[in-house]
């Protein structure tokens, strides 16, 4: 008997071990996310995918699936606070999206779109960030890093390496590259790795590609990041 | 170098899981983290450079920097604002000839505010090397200074300067007698394991740390964890400002905590335990590693206890300045070496905690509380309380009143009658539970401390008539950011956005729109923070803002909309490079006000 759940008052099924947001992006159900990638360990720490289970705040991507519960995702007030955590990352670091390579690729930016973000809200921080261009490929712009891990992931997970860490607390949080200078040319980092590619926003770029693709031809110039990520996730159980 | 790290190493079984230990050690050593340190011990322990970094980044304690031969920290918390810390931190940093946050050229000294000592009812309090200095005023600052200036070491320090007092005021079923190291043991060998659960169950006894987790139902679900490797924790990260009670159980109770958890350990089956110990409460630890020897001795920790087969031991482990690791999952990442940062739940640490396996984490309180009922009985603790707070709660009593220290109280008693017990009078209001709590005004001092209406873990402080109220919420909101552990967007961005926000109002820059901004951005972090810090770092704006939006509302201009950033300071670089300072060259933060 196939166990279900219901969001947004629409009927999904599920298997054990899925968490909510597996469960919904199955069905076709898109939960808005950044942190989050079907193909590393979940992280739970943007917050953008919170949903109200049975009444409580919870992060989809983390949170079990189970027989009977009632979740609410698309509702006006969950997507009016996601728009506000949005604003946070954006205020935080420093994303100049016109002047910024990954505009168009960026999930960050496709992301605050979807949720209809017109502006920064809160007063900004303008942190000093570095960049370190030091690798002979890969450029890290500290001014773009959201602290998802998914760097950090993709590299232990996928990579069998260990190059990036997320280090220091609180709103001194930031990405740690694993070599003696700190610079990610002594990383053992290659350019193919898929932690040099994992990247929401534009805060590790593979170098010379920059405007390879011209503005107006980008992943969501045509399509808003609900139906890419659907889309993505259709194809890649095809191809298993 | 080398060597010594390659010592501490092998001393540490070259075993990640000690990093905070060993980088205690460096520090003490060192007065910082070295880089070099970094890349020697990432060999020896076969880790990640960046986990060290890591770690070394998130621990207050810790620094990547050269801090001083003496390193001086003062205590924060709005307690020692209210015994004069302001002043007297200027003092020290005018007698020490160093600037608060920096590194005398000399290297010799530094000096820093650090968040609450739990020392409360002894301040202004501090730390010099990691060992607690109280009752601080100008005669012990000059004797101070002098004292690092001569190079003296700390050994050579008079002992006045670091006593600690128990000041217990009021005792009540648990603190009126300890019971004899062995007698919780050899009770519950006797009337029997599963019956000694039974007894704590019927006590009703629930999480001392404020949560309030039904204790016997914790323990019952770790004992039936299909894994049998488990652990028990304590915790004594008491980091909470306003809380100390754990530092008294631990200074004159502890043999009764240990016996505690080795009750614990023989119901839940665990081999070993820990004390997290927060690294303010240094002064405490090699007198309960001798205590732990002494249970050794007495054949009540180790192998074989007391002939009943069981085997379970207990090993200290400090922290390094960090109120995140209170949260009980943070806790367990720290134990394992790593940053305090709190896990996803789902899975629980019943069932998944310390490296994975099924770990009870209970209060310093809760299992010198359980150790008492195995000796006599559910329902003689049970007997005091209400229907739902059975038995008693230790308080520490701080603020404006005569007799601050630690009281026993039954739950449901007053907060008047509490307040008649300390000797407090012209009360304006009482912050209960901590920063993380609720502040309650005089009007509400009919209300009971109990699960029921105030819970609490015991922090209890008293401000009177003459205090500022935004004051005490700023230096609570400033303490929340400090202390967020950046996981989360929300709390990580939140609670630093709260305290500029809340700074703009009380610095009387704000509008009559900014107090619906503060409110929003409460809402947003309460909502939807991963953890408990995230989830009541708004708590003093939200209770405080509910009982007087009068005060916050007198701190508005009267206009609608007030620029964010002082517009005067902000041409100063201008001034300089054009170098007038003419009134033309001046600008009036506000234009001109029309009424």
């Amino acid at each position: 008997m196939t166990k279900t759940l219901t969001i947004d008052g629409k009927t999904i099924p599920f298997q054990d071990g899925q968490t909510i947001i597996e469960a919904a992006t199955a069905a076709g159900v898109y939960i808005p996310h950044l942190c989050h990638h079907p193909e590393f360990t979940p992280h739970g720490s943007c917050k953008l995918c919170s949903v109200k289970v049975n009444g409580r705040v919870c992060s989809a991507c983390t949170f079990p699936a189970a027989e009977g519960q009632d979740v609410i995702n698309n509702s006006q007030e969950l997507n009016d606070d996601r728009q506000k955590i949005t604003q946070m990352l954006f205020v935080e670091g420093n994303h100049f999206c016109p002047s910024c390579e990954k505009t168009g690729n960026c999930q960050l930016q496709a992301v605050a779109y979807h949720l209809n973000m017109l502006d920064d809200h809160f007063p900004l921080f303008f942190h000093n960030r570095n960049v370190d261009a030091s690798h002979s490929d890969v450029l890290i712009d500290h001014n773009r890093c959201i602290f998802c891990t998914l760097c950090v992931r993709a590299s232990i997970e996928q990579d069998g390496k260990n190059v990036f860490a997320i280090a220091g607390r609180g709103i001194n949080k930031h990405l740690a590259v694993n070599s003696a200078t700190g610079l990610l040319k002594d990383s053992d980092l290659d350019k193919n790795d898929k932690a040099a590619h994992i990247c929401p926003t534009g805060a590790i770029l593979i170098k010379r590609t920059g405007y390879q693709v011209p503005i107006g031809q980008r992943l969501y110039d045509h399509q808003e990041i609900d139906a890419v990520s659907l889309a993505h996730e259709t194809e890649q159980r095809h191809g298993e | 170098m080398k060597a010594f790290l390659e010592q501490l190493a092998a001393k540490y079984q070259h075993n990640a899981t000690n990093l905070l230990a060993i980088l205690r050690a460096v520090q003490a050593r060192f007065h910082y983290i070295p880089e070099a340190a970094i890349t020697t011990l990432a060999d020896l322990l076969s880790i990640p450079r960046t986990q060290i970094l890591a770690v070394a980044e998130f621990y207050s304690f810790f620094h990547l920097t050269p801090k001083g031969q003496y390193e001086v920290f003062i205590s924060d918390s709005i307690t020692d604002h209210m015994l004069g810390k302001h002043e007297l931190m200027a003092y020290l940093s005018e007698r020490l000839q160093v600037a608060v946050g920096e590194v005398r050229a000399d290297g010799l000294v530094s000096l820093d505010n650090t968040s609450c000592t739990g020392l409360c009812d002894q301040g202004p309090a501090g730390l010099v090397n990691g060992l607690a200095l109280t009752n601080l005023d100008k005669a012990r600052i000059d004797l101070i200074a002098e004292l690092i200036n001569q190079q003296k070491p700390l050994s050579e320090w008079p002992k006045h300067l670091f006593a600690v007092n128990d000041n217990i005021q009021q005792t009540g079923l648990l603190l009126a007698s300890a019971i004899t190291p062995g007698q919780g043991l050899t009770t519950t060998f006797t009337r029997g394991i599963t019956q000694t659960l039974a007894e704590i169950d019927l006590s009703g006894l629930r999480g001392r740390g404020g949560a309030g987790f039904k204790t016997a139902l914790k323990w019952r679900f770790c004992s039936e964890e299909p894994e049998t490797e488990r652990y028990v924790v304590c915790n004594a990260d008491e980091g909470e400002p306003g809380t100390f009670k754990d530092r008294v159980l631990l200074n004159s109770y502890a043999e009764q905590v240990f016996e505690g958890m080795t009750i614990a350990a023989a119901i839940i089956g665990a081999k070993q335990g820990f004390l997290y110990l927060r690294g303010e409460y240094l002064f405490l630890y090699e007198k309960l590693l001798a205590l732990l020897e002494q249970r050794r001795q007495a054949g009540l920790l180790g192998q074989n206890i007391l002939g009943q087969g069981i085997t379970f031991d207990i090993e200290i482990c400090l922290g390094a300045g960090a109120y995140i690791c209170g949260e009980e999952s943070a806790l367990i990442e720290s134990l394992e070496g790593k940053m305090g940062i709190p896990r996803n739940r789902p899975p629980y640490p019943v069932s998944s905690g310390y490296l994975g396996k099924p770990t009870i984490v209970n209060n310093v309180e809760t299992y010198l509380a359980a150790a008492a009922i195995a000796v006599n009985g559910g329902a003689w603790f049970a007997n005091l309380g209400t229907e739902k707070s059975k038995g008693t709660k230790i308080l520490s009593i701080s603020g404006d009143c005569k007799r601050p220290g630690i009281y026993e109280v039954p739950f449901g008693i007053t907060v008047q009658a509490v307040l008649d017990l300390c000797g407090a009078d012209d009360v304006f209001g009482v912050q209960i539970g901590g920063p993380s709590g609720m502040f309650i005004s005089n009007q509400e001092l009919h209300r009971k401390l109990a699960f029921e209406d105030l819970a609490t873990g015991g922090s209890f402080i008293i401000f009177d008539n003459s205090r500022e109220l935004l004051a005490i919420v700023k230096n609570f909101t400033h303490f929340f950011a400090h202390e967020s552990c950046g996981f989360c967007t929300p709390c990580r961005v939140g609670t630093s956005l709260l305290q500029k926000q809340l700074d703009k109002i009380v610095d009387g820059h704000g509008s009559a729109g900014d107090v619906v901004a503060l409110e929003e951005l409460c809402r947003l972090i309460k909502q939807y923070s991963h953890c408990g810090l995230g989830q009541t770092a708004a708590n003093p704006i939200l209770t405080t803002l509910e009982r007087y939006p009068e005060i916050y509302q007198a701190q508005l201009k009267q206009i609608s909309y007030e620029p964010g950033f002082d517009l005067d300071a902000a041409l100063a670089t201008a001034r300089r490079l054009a170098n007038r300072d003419d009134a033309g060259a001046h600008l009036a933060q506000i234009g001109e006000e029309h009424d």
